[in-house]
């Protein structure tokens, strides 16, 4: 019974440890998909100027305030404009980009289906 | 049915090679957005040389013209800008906040004796965070703001030019 007592503490403890990894992991991958905007060619998390370390600190911020990715995002957008993110999200200047592969594909799939597998039949 | 089919393939890529084509022409040079209408972001910000924080918003009235320049001491261009915020100080309709950012405060008080304080009100961001909060891409950068609303963005210091366009702007 002790040592289950023991066991208890360490898993809270473990538990606890594991949560600060998962923001730290949210940060990570939040600051890999912010556009250094100052900087040529380069994330937030792979740049050390001023603009990308307040950014860092800013995302650090908003994770502990309980907002999430999406959230956080959105935030940077109207504070900064789509171009901060590297992963646009579909909009009226953006469809084209979305669905163009889509049609591609499926032209395509056309274009075989009509070549090979009707002419077998 | 097959030339129906090739002519449809044949519209279908000259439209993608036009599309293509037109965006080669388009500058790939990322230019921010400097005409925003804004509002002022809710904030708490710390008051320069003081222990309390004032929240943002209420600095602001409503009729006037508010100029929110981001400085600091060990930018190089500060130093440039400031005799033109020096000569905004003396026209009636506009009021200068300062913003220092992420600067040691001796030495942002040694800058202001040496050169001069046009600020109305000075605010303190030591870290950084404020000016991300407020859109800001670094130093110097200046915001006008009108009725809790940040109309203008200057990105880099003020020249002659956007001088002249604020004194319009505030006429």
């Amino acid at each position: 019974m002790k040592y289950f007592k023991y066991l208890i503490i360490i898993f809270f403890i473990m538990s606890s440890i594991n949560l600060r990894a998962e923001s730290s992991d949210l940060s990570y991958k939040i600051t890999k998909n912010l556009r250094c905007l100052i900087c040529q060619g380069q994330s937030v998390y792979d740049s050390d100027s001023e603009f990308a370390i307040s950014l860092k600190l800013v995302v650090d911020e908003k994770l502990n305030e309980g907002l999430s990715e999406i959230e956080i995002y959105d935030f940077l957008k109207d504070k900064y404009g789509q171009w901060i993110l590297y992963d646009p999200g579909l909009n009226k200047s953006t469809y084209l980009l979305w669905l163009l592969p889509l049609l591609l594909f499926l032209i395509g799939g056309a274009i075989i289906f009509k070549k090979f597998i009707i002419r077998k039949n | 049915m097959k030339n129906k089919f090739s002519i449809l393939l044949i519209v279908f890529f000259t439209f993608i090679f036009i599309i293509f084509y037109k965006g080669l022409n388009n500058s790939n040079i990322y230019v921010p957005n400097t005409q925003v209408e804004k509002d002022v972001p809710d904030l708490k910000i710390k008051i320069f040389k003081s222990q309390s924080e004032i929240d943002l918003k209420s600095l602001f009235k409503e009729n006037e013209f508010y100029l929110l320049n981001i400085w600091s001491s060990w930018c190089g261009p500060c130093r440039e800008e400031h005799p033109l915020l020096m000569s905004l100080k003396n026209e009636k309709n506009i009021k200068i906040i300062g913003l220092n950012y992420k600067d040691n405060e001796k030495n942002a008080e040694n800058f202001l004796i040496e050169l001069g304080n046009p600020y109305y009100e000075i605010l303190e961001d030591s870290n950084g965070s404020k000016s991300i909060e407020l859109g800001a891409y670094g130093v110097p950068e200046s915001f006008l703001v009108h009725q809790n609303k940040i109309i203008r963005k200057y990105i880099g210091p003020l020249n002659q030019n956007l001088f002249t366009e604020i004194k319009n702007l505030i006429k």
